[in-house]
């Protein structure tokens, strides 16, 4: 209880700010039966829009897991999460899948780029989800690889750029459709020091928004100072925030 | 989505190469055994089913196919012709003799025999020569391949002269005739020079060929012979499928070209299934990655499927096109492959086996990318 506390009294602090994400005493159990083990303790926790949000904690205390609850991409055993005012728990299957589309960005450690598109291509494809036709969605997503600096590799395909790089198109696939939500599992992980720095900085110059909530999960000490808010977990708790 | 569907399955060339031949190949197997496999059995209706004039072939009740021949009596022919119905009713000769020439070269010959005064029953495929002169005293037609088999490399001559039981035969011309399945020269004479080129048998007429008049159809025909005399009838449909059925039942063929096109089939399966499913594993990261991002398993299942899809056509479309190559040269290329060819029936039921594949293929892979669990894409 202490956690939620501190938690609403950090809320407090920033009262200007929008929640963005507010988790509700989230349970996540894994497997079954003799091998299930609880992964989440009753997450709760809420996000503010307008900042970049750390999630820090040793490897195995389930951020991994909560971001995926956060992002709708797994289900709580029990508990729930609202973005921006909307319940994910009212949303069933199909509509969930659209409210993901519409209103989360992915970065992943490992990029996840298609190998056989272009940066744009690539770029555009949340676009496409949504049923852009695909000129106008190449054409915003020539616009958002400007802002993250590769106006000159619009063409370019995944092999020809730099891991650095790579992550910048995911970014810049992430922000493409304006999402209110913008997720990123260990964005830095798999770069150089340098190329890292640079993907912070983006993060914090070009993702947050108003109104929109950022999350980065990070193991990676040396990018703490980028975040406006860190919550570290261990053993599947917030232990500070 | 289509669109990045299209561009995921050719942005990993070989992969797709990979899946496109292992379609093309198993098409290949399919429909060239097929094609082979009807037209060797088409073949043992041969030559008989050149001769499309009379539609009623009357013969021994017993007989059980074109090469093995009971003969009828002479004077049967008459009764024939008495009956209601037939228009017209002549005698046909079809049996082996022993073709020697000059240079010693000796083959057995189909030799038919057809009606002195109509002609009925001759080749309608002459490519050298005029069929009246088959009224000349010892005149054959020979068929083109069967004179390449008696002269080897010799440009096509008529006047040429060979024996048959111990009597003299003139070319007096050369005809193409559908390829028999024995691979033995086709040998046209009239019916009273025929009998003479092979041994003496008490009775030599093979088979009474008829027309029917006005007003019946054959199978009525058929019927009031069989009513009336002790032989069977059967019209021409009826004859040609009696000797495929007999061959079919009584050689290993089917059984030999059924494996080869079994195993067309699993291998093209198992080629294209197992490259495709590969293909789709290894994009499962990507597949996760959009579903992630909002893509319902409805749009995925799409993609795969046109995938799968766009592979089936171009292999289709590949084997297809390699197994005409295949009839076009080697047709040219061996006479004895003469005749066969791709029917299009084979084509269609190529293409539904494909069909099977491919569905078969992308069910066994889209199952993996429905199952997905898009969280794993942080995995
Ligand atoms: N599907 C599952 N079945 C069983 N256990 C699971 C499953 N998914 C995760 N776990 C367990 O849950 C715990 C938390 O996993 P999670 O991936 O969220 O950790 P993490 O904090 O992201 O770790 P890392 O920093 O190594 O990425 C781990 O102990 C893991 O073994
Ligand atoms: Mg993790």
């Amino acid at each position: 209880m202490s956690v939620a506390t501190a938690v609403s009294e950090s809320a407090m602090a920033h009262t200007s700010k929008q929640v963005g994400v507010a988790c509700h005493n989230l349970v996540k159990d894994c497997g079954t039966g003799e091998t299930a083990v609880r992964v989440l303790h009753g997450i709760t926790v809420d996000v503010l829009a307008s900042e970049l949000t750390l999630l820090v904690g040793p490897s195995g205390c389930g951020k991994t897991t909560l971001i995926s609850i956060i992002a709708g991409l797994l289900y709580p055993t029990s508990g729930d999460v609202s973005l921006f005012g909307t319940a994910q728990s009212s949303l069933k299957g199909g509509k969930l899948v659209n409210f993901r589309a519409r209103n989360v960005g992915f970065v992943f450690q490992q990029y996840n780029l298609l190998p056989s598109l272009t940066a744009a291509e690539n770029a555009s494809i949340p676009l496409l989800i949504q049923g852009m036709p695909r000129p106008k969605a190449i054409e915003e997503a020539n616009r958002v690889l400007n802002d993250v600096g590769l106006g000159n590799k619009l063409k370019s395909k995944p092999n020809q750029l730099s891991g650095g790089q790579q992550q910048r198109v995911a970014i810049a696939r992430a922000l493409v459709h304006q999402p209110r939500l913008l997720v990123c599992d260990e964005p830095t992980a798999a770069l150089d020091a340098h190329s890292g720095q640079t993907v912070m900085e983006l993060l914090k110059r070009v993702a947050v928004q108003p109104d929109r909530s950022v999350i980065v999960v990070t193991h990676d000490s040396r990018v703490y100072s980028y975040g406006d808010r860190i919550l570290e977990m261990a053993d599947g708790r917030i232990v500070s925030s | 989505m289509n669109w990045v569907a299209w561009k995921m399955l050719n942005g990993d060339t070989v992969k797709y190469l990979a899946t496109v031949f292992g379609v093309a190949f198993g098409v290949l197997l399919i429909a060239q055994q097929c094609s082979i496999f009807v037209g060797i059995i088409g073949r043992t209706a041969n030559p008989i089913a050149d001769v499309r004039e009379p539609d009623i072939w009357v013969m021994d009740p017993y007989l059980q196919n074109s090469d093995e021949i009971k003969p009828l009596t002479d004077g049967d022919v008459y009764r024939i012709r008495g009956l209601t119905g037939v228009d017209w009713a002549v005698r046909m000769y079809k049996g082996l003799a022993r073709a020697k020439v000059e240079s010693g070269m000796f083959r057995q010959v189909i030799l038919l025999g057809i009606d002195d005064h109509t002609l009925i029953g001759a080749p309608d495929r002459i490519i050298m020569g005029d069929l009246a002169d088959l009224r000349q005293p010892d005149a054959v037609m020979v068929d083109a391949a069967g004179y390449n088999a008696l002269w080897p490399g010799e440009p096509f001559k008529l006047g040429r002269e060979l024996e048959m039981n111990d009597r003299r035969a003139k070319i007096v011309g050369i005809c193409n005739t559908s390829a028999p399945f024995q691979t033995f020269p086709v040998m046209f004479a009239r019916y009273s020079q025929a009998i003479g080129f092979t041994a003496k048998e008490r009775n030599q007429l093979s088979f009474i060929v008829a027309s029917p008049e006005p007003g019946y159809t054959s199978q009525e025909v058929c019927n009031i012979i069989k009513k009336e005399t002790e032989f069977e009838a059967l019209t021409y449909r009826q004859f040609f499928w009696l000797n495929i059925g007999y061959y079919l039942e009584h050689t290993g063929i089917p059984v030999n070209f059924g494996i080869t096109i079994a195993l067309g089939f699993i291998v093209g399966t198992a080629i294209a299934g197992q490259t495709f499913y590969l293909f789709t594993l290894e994009n499962l990261k990507q597949f996760g990655a959009l579903k992630a991002m909002g893509v319902t398993n409805m749009r995925l299942l799409g993609m795969v499927l046109l995938q799968a899809m766009i592979v089936g056509v171009i292999g289709y479309s590949l084997g297809m096109g390699l197994t005409a190559l295949f009839f076009e040269v080697s047709t040219k290329m061996l006479p004895d492959l003469r005749g066969l060819h791709l029917l299009w029936e084979i084509a269609a039921g190529t293409a539904v086996v494909v069909v099977f594949i491919i569905i078969f293929a992308s069910v066994l892979s889209v199952q993996k990318v429905l199952r997905l669990e898009p969280a794993v894409v942080f995995r």
